[in-house]
């Protein structure tokens, strides 16, 4: 088993509409998965459907070389999501929400992981605070917390970096970027932040109206469109969105 | 086969504990209404008691049913409103995102309907002692048979709100309050079934709670416990507790086929 994520054939229809159309790829150790797609292309379905909240109409997921469907609570202890989207209960304090998660996750010494976490993402001196005094930039943060609570091989983010000041988008970006390289985690994140993306992805999957347009190491893809950057391959593949 | 873990449970009950914790008008929900209530029925009770129908124990037959029907309102409430919460806060993608499973989630919000019917059956237990001589527990065993049926019953309905919801979306939160006082006037709670016109008796027969509170008339004014009709009680509290779970289960499985855990609280 070299994948962490393999995606076989998947589909997904609401009201007979087809949002995601024949879906398929790879991610391994380390790989850094860009999906990249103007709004409406299918990328945040596409993410919920891989963390189990939606349910795929054809297709099959497979975690760690293990069927997600069938062992899904095992294999989302080591599966990350984060969203700039979706906020935590605003009534509890940031602590008190970050050791309900850990109970859920079933994280080891929780005392110590949240504080080394406080820490790592710099939010520990809002550990008292009620979430909904926080701001957007620090919610996402205490959003990433919340996601590698239980050391995960795999995140999953959406957009992650928005609403994040640029000291932090940068702090964010070396340290997913570190985390892959030192401790093989996995990630695949959406962002409309094209140039951003770049510096941190080495794979990227292109979506468009639910399907798959290129698939591969950035490099390559960079190669199979002839262009020399993110932003002009975006621009390239989904010209006639603009048009 | 689906794998329980105590862990996870405790962290929906801690969830909802943390949340109880930061809430002055949560805490006055729970302590106010049970108080209010028994003090107006109380009073009302003495007034009958000792005025105009000295024959009955008012005080006992009204004031047990009253605190059997809060027990039952507070734990069928600890599930739906539970379940509210979740919503309102959007936390219900965050949960389910998690190793979480439904079934311990409903177990976590089970573990907090408990709490808040002790809360509740406390305040006014103690209440009815001392300012009304009426000592609730004073049945024994009994009063356990017939409590732990009407809390079974309130999960049902508790679990069935929770479809709704999940089906409907918030249009139906209303329900979380509602659906159990739909049940109240066929529940027999201060009255008996015979009281009630034929048609209302043959609806009651469908009831759970009319066998039960029929029963607990019998223990307080017989003296035993009615058996006949506390097993059928429990008979129907079973069949209300597997549908309203069957429906559950399957309107989640809607749920997330049409992506309805993520929009609903939006």
């Amino acid at each position: 088993m070299k994948y962490l994520l393999k995606v076989e054939n998947l589909w997904k229809t609401f009201n007979g509409k087809e949002i995601l159309r024949d879906i398929s790829f790879e991610v391994s150790p380390s790989d850094i998965l860009g999906i990249i797609g103007p709004n409406g292309a299918g990328k945040s379905t596409l993410l919920y459907i891989l963390v189990g909240v939606i349910s795929p109409t054809k297709g099959k997921i497979y975690y760690f070389g293990r069927e997600f469907k069938k062992n899904r609570s095992e294999i989302l202890k080591k599966v990350g999501f984060a969203s700039h989207y979706v906020s935590l209960p605003y009534s509890l304090t940031v602590e008190e929400n970050l050791k309900v998660f850990s109970k859920l996750y079933g994280v080891k010494e929780e005392n110590k992981r949240i504080e080394e976490l406080l820490h790592l993402f710099k939010l520990h001196e809002k550990k008292k605070t009620l979430t909904r005094a926080l701001s957007s930039g620090e919610m996402m943060r205490l959003n990433l917390i919340r996601a590698t609570l239980s050391q995960p091989k795999l995140l999953l983010l959406d957009e992650p970096t928005a609403g994040l000041d640029p000291e932090y988008i940068l702090h964010v970006r070396n340290l997913l970027k570190d985390w892959a390289e030192r401790e093989g985690l996995a990630i695949l994140l959406t962002s409309h932040q094209l140039s951003a993306l770049e510096q941190v992805i080495n794979k990227v999957l292109l979506l468009d109206r639910g399907e798959v347009l290129g698939y591969g190491p950035l490099v390559e893809v960079f190669n199979l469109f002839n262009v020399e950057s993110l932003e002009e391959l975006y621009f390239r593949v989904f010209k006639s969105d603009f048009s | 086969m689906i794998f329980l873990s105590f862990e996870r449970i405790w962290g929906i009950l801690l969830r909802h504990l943390y949340l109880l914790r930061h809430s002055f008008s949560r805490w006055l929900d729970l302590l106010y209404w049970p108080t209010v209530d028994l003090m107006l029925w109380g009073f009302i009770t003495l007034y009958l008691q000792r005025d105009l129908l000295s024959s009955l124990n008012f005080t006992s037959l009204f004031l047990g049913a009253l605190i059997m029907w809060n027990i039952l309102i507070r734990a069928q409430q600890g599930l739906a409103v539970g379940f509210l919460e979740d919503i309102w806060a959007r936390n219900l993608l965050h949960l389910f995102i998690s190793p979480l499973n439904i079934l311990e989630y409903i177990l976590g919000l089970i573990l907090y309907s408990l709490f808040k019917a002790l809360i509740a059956s406390l305040i006014m237990s103690i209440l009815s002692m001392f300012i009304f001589s009426f000592n609730f527990l004073s049945q024994g065993i009994y009063v356990f048979y017939l409590t732990f049926a009407l809390i079974l019953f309130a999960w049902s309905i508790g679990l069935l709100t929770m479809a709704f919801i999940l089906y409907f979306g918030q249009e139906a939160e209303i329900l979380a309050w509602a659906l159990a006082l739909l049940f109240l006037p066929f529940s027999a709670v201060f009255y008996p079934v015979s009281a009630l016109p034929s048609p209302f008796q043959e609806i009651a027969t469908f009831v759970p709670t009319s066998y039960i509170f029929e029963s607990f008339r019998h223990l307080l004014l017989q003296g035993k416990l009615n058996s006949s009709y506390l097993l059928k009680g429990y008979l129907y509290t079973f069949l209300y507790l597997i549908g309203s779970s069957l429906l559950l289960i399957l309107t989640f499985k809607i749920a997330k086929r049409e992506g309805k855990l993520i929009k609903i609280g939006e």
